[in-house]
């Protein structure tokens, strides 16, 4: 039964950072941005849930709310920031965006408080197996709206003009230039509906952890890591690593003890590199 | 005529030199003695902070108001200099050498959190100020042979042995089994030290020992194991996300433990934000404002609590009380030393023995506060949802009967 628990804990927290990394394996394909503000973009949802359900509305109102608010302040921080580094060298970037979250704790830490908080769902638990499997609501409500934005979001890059757009650029922003694309307002786009994808998942977040000014770099890194193990522009594979994810941090935490845990993660991340890096020498060879 | 420009430029050179000193390092100006203190008014501390600050400048105007120090026949009053430190140890160490060297404050005040406490510690001892400090319990600041250092507060290790000590009691004597998840920092650390002291002592077992980082925001894993095999006292302590992120899953998981111990429940505002799901945890802390110790100045705790809630319109928390009682040492050791020698008031700060509304204060040789024992209360609300905070161990403090064992999640 431990295991079973495992295995659907891990699933259901490795789909909620999946969508998290999901909105930055976006931006980082098609921007070539790494975000290291993601993580602070999705405190911010969170704060917006939070706030919803002081003022007694139901936090879960906050996955519609906070994505819309979030997706202007992605749009602000493009038309501020972002546009003036998306076509220089990865490292201005990254050095623009640690500004940002560095802005964004202290602005948060001012207008909110250094208090940890949290909104209360009361979404009760479900139980399995009699008692021994225990789920709670909140989880899988978080679970299954991330499963559908992602799904929405699948759809949305398919069929819409604008997704179509986005993904012309990510391929090749000068020959979409050329075919009547306007680049830079699908770079606006795409780092509004990123922020709107933190926004959901902050919303997310609020319900089923807790929040603090501080918290984002957790998220960035664990983001980040799912997207490196996926690799870009690959949005199944995103969503696969991370349930993967969370499924082999459980277990880690389960047989190697809680202070492993993200080690373990690490670790796991060092070997894929190698392992892509020995599997790509190969390749160079055949090629030769 | 030269010679003589010379001579004038010289005196004037060194009268101003000795001026400027003289201002630069009067720890005492006119009738005020000044004391220094870095606080976090800004950064991840910043509400401790400012409820450290809080009960730093109540007692100041208590005590300015009710006669001040009355020292060599003269009476003074306390101001103090403040200055943020961001919540980072780094800062905090600068101000300290700020104050002491620019500032001359010849005697300070503790900061927020063990952390900043140990950045500042060196800096006190190297210039040989005395601190008394309010806010920094971890065992490792009273093992480092500081002559100057000097908390009010209990240390970390003592902060949930009572409830070891209380299960084991309940147990009839027998020892228990202890399931426990620690943060990984200091603190946290220290509170661990305790309980495997503690556990020894009684001959209780621990069965889970897990140690959460610090960026983890989820106890799923450790309490899976919890309930599986079924301990008699879970402990927690993880400052107040661990706190909160606990009592949340607990309640999620329906986690069924006779006893639940932690940490920073207060901070945490637990039966705020978790309103009944937070009933029956026990929470160690260092004052409880119905404890019955007494003082001139703020009468008794609850007397205190009113007069805070009065100035600053929320019930104070124990950062906030223990940092009052900060003054009201200072203020004794001055007036037993007579002097503001900063060598015999750090002797005098080492001779205190005295009570206060916060609790007996003595210190030992590395510098806490070894006639405080910590209290327990334990969160007990009624059928409208309503929670309160009862004092239920030691039992000579207690307010409440304890409830134990916690009724099973089926059951409430």
């Amino acid at each position: 039964m431990l295991t079973l628990q495992a295995v659907l804990d891990g699933l259901l927290l490795g789909v909620l950072f999946a969508l998290i990394a999901y909105g930055m394996a976006l931006q980082w394909g098609v921007m070539n941005i790494i975000n290291i503000a993601q993580g602070d973009l999705v405190i911010l949802g969170g704060y917006i849930a939070y706030f919803m359900y002081l003022y007694g509305i139901h936090p879960a109102w906050g996955v519609i709310v906070s994505p819309i608010i979030m997706y202007f302040v992605g749009v602000i921080i493009y038309k501020l920031v972002i546009n003036k580094v998306v076509d220089r060298d990865l490292f201005i970037s990254i050095l623009a965006t640690f500004g940002i979250s560095i802005l964004f704790m202290q602005l948060m830490n001012f207008a909110f408080g250094a208090d940890v908080v949290l909104a209360n769902s009361g979404y009760g638990t479900t139980m399995l197996f009699d008692n021994s499997v225990t789920l709670p609501n909140s989880k899988i409500f978080s679970a299954f709206i991330s499963i559908v934005f992602a799904i929405g979001l699948v759809i949305y890059m398919k069929k819409s003009k604008l997704g179509r757009a986005i993904r012309a650029t990510a391929q090749n922003a000068r020959a979409a230039k050329i075919l009547g694309v306007d680049t830079e307002k699908v770079y606006a786009a795409t780092f509004g509906i990123n922020a709107a994808l933190c926004g959901v998942a902050g919303a997310l977040i609020s319900i089923t952890f807790t929040i603090h000014p501080y918290m984002g770099l957790p998220y960035t890194i664990r983001s980040f890591m799912i997207v490196i193990v996926a690799g870009l522009g690959n949005l199944p594979g995103v969503a696969m690593s991370g349930m993967g994810l969370g499924v082999f941090e459980e277990f880690a935490d389960y047989i190697l003890g809680t202070e492993f845990r993200i080690g373990s993660v690490f670790l796991l991340l060092v070997l894929i590199l190698v392992y892509r890096r020995f599997k790509l020498s190969r390749k160079r060879e055949y090629l030769k | 005529m030269k010679i003589k420009n010379i001579i004038i430029t010289f005196v004037s050179a060194i009268a101003i030199l000795f001026s400027t000193s003289v201002v630069s390092f009067a720890k005492v100006v006119g009738d005020k003695i000044i004391l220094g203190a870095a606080i976090s008014l800004t950064g991840k501390y910043s509400s401790n902070g400012v409820h450290t600050q809080n009960g730093y400048n109540m007692a100041v105007d208590r005590i300015n108001e009710m006669g001040g120090v009355k020292v060599g026949g003269k009476t003074y009053k306390f101001d103090i200099i403040y200055y943020d430190d961001e919540s980072n140890p780094k800062r905090a160490a600068q101000l300290a050498e700020r104050l002491i060297s620019q500032d001359g404050v010849e005697f300070m005040l503790g900061p927020y959190s063990s952390g900043l406490t140990k950045a500042i510690a060196p800096v006190t001892e190297k210039y040989g100020v005395p601190m008394v400090e309010a806010n920094g319990a971890s065992r490792s600041l009273f093992t480092k042979g500081y002559k100057y250092l000097f908390a009010v507060l209990a240390p970390a290790n003592l902060y949930l042995d009572v409830a070891i000590e209380t299960a084991v009691a309940l147990n009839g004597g027998k020892g228990v089994r202890i399931a426990q998840a620690f943060e990984q920092d200091a603190f946290s650390q220290d509170v661990r030290l305790g309980i495997l002291d503690a556990a020894e002592r009684t001959g209780s077992k621990i069965i889970i020992d897990d140690k959460l980082p610090k960026e983890l925001n989820d106890m799923a894993a450790t309490l899976a194991k919890v309930k599986a095999v079924k301990p008699d006292v879970l402990v927690v302590s993880g400052h107040t996300k661990g706190a909160l992120t606990a009592i949340r899953q607990i309640a999620e998981m329906k986690v069924d433990v006779p006893m639940l111990a932690m940490t920073h429940c207060d901070a945490a505002k637990l039966s705020k934000q978790h309103g009944k799901n937070s009933q029956y945890a026990l929470c160690a802390s260092q004052w409880h404002k119905t404890l019955t110790y007494k003082d001139d100045f703020f009468k008794d705790g609850m007397t205190y609590a009113a007069d805070f809630e009065k100035l600053f319109g929320y019930d104070p928390p124990y950062q906030s009380a223990e940092s009052s009682a900060a003054l009201l040492v200072f203020k004794d050791a001055f007036e037993r030393a007579n002097t503001f020698d900063q060598k015999k008031v750090r002797d005098a700060l080492a001779a205190t023995n005295m009570q206060t509304f916060y609790g007996n204060i003595k210190f030992a040789e590395g510098g806490q506060n070894v006639d405080k024992p910590m209290v327990l209360f334990q969160v007990m609300c009624d059928d409208a949802g309503k929670c309160e905070n009862k004092v239920v161990a030691p039992l000579k403090w207690a307010s409440a009967e304890l409830i134990h064992p916690i009724p099973k999640w089926s059951e409430r």
